[in-house]
């Protein structure tokens, strides 16, 4: 599974995407959530502040009881400051 | 008519190309970079965005506008990367009809642009970075109105 991160995530976690084997268990986004915030202490002062962080599956904008698959691109990134 | 670059957006040129559709209402809008924001000056903005999604949402914004408006020609072109204060950052252009329609379309886009498509401004001083922060008066805008 694919993860991809933008604006102030990406700054803090210092990587722009990274690929993840979450196990089965890990069904949905608020799951994957969970999970991502385990995985290292900038992943958690990330993933905590989860309520301001919108996402993707596959470049469209779900919500975070969608469910995933093993090889969805999945987005992560604030709301969104164009125009 | 979309496109995403990094290049500054030729108005004179997006305006021609409206106006080549002699049509009765051509209205346009430029988005501009603020000199200031609340802390001070600002010296060059920085737009990131997610090209694999970019093009697709802007995309679904056009064509809505285009059934919804009875639009001739739309035109809508979004830069990323460094721009400089009083730089043009988004060009919006609608050709229709009556110049209602044209308006309304035009106003559609943008705001739609602000909340559906995926950019991320960064506001760069001598010695302070700050992401932009959505504002909640613009999705507030678009549920009300669309």
């Amino acid at each position: 599974m694919k993860i991809v991160y933008f604006s102030w995530l990406k700054e803090i976690l210092g990587i722009s995407e990274e690929n993840v084997r979450p196990p089965k268990n890990i069904k949905n986004i608020k799951d994957l959530i969970k999970w991502l915030g385990t995985k290292s202490i900038k992943h958690r002062k990330v993933f905590l502040k989860s309520k301001n962080i919108r996402c993707s599956v596959n470049h469209q904008i779900v919500d975070k009881n969608n469910k995933i698959k093993n090889n969805d691109e999945i987005a992560f990134f604030p709301p969104f400051t164009g125009g | 008519m979309i496109k995403v670059q990094k290049q500054r957006i030729n108005v004179s040129e997006q305006n021609r190309n409206l106006l080549k559709k002699r049509i009765g209402a051509v209205v346009n809008f430029i988005g501009v970079a603020r000199p200031l924001n609340n802390s001070g000056k600002i010296k060059y903005i920085e737009i990131e965005h997610y090209p694999k999604m970019t093009e697709k949402k802007i995309k679904e914004i056009e064509i809505f506008a285009i059934k919804k408006w009875k639009l001739n020609h739309c035109i809508i072109i979004h830069r990323y990367g460094k721009i400089k204060p009083g730089e043009n950052i988004v060009y919006v252009g609608t050709a229709a009809q009556h110049r209602n329609n044209a308006f309304k379309a035009c106003e559609f886009i943008i705001d739609y642009l602000k909340v559906k498509a995926p950019f991320w401004k960064i506001e760069q001083q001598n010695n302070k970075k700050t992401y932009v922060k959505s504002k909640k008066k613009d999705e507030k805008k678009i549920k009300v109105n669309y």
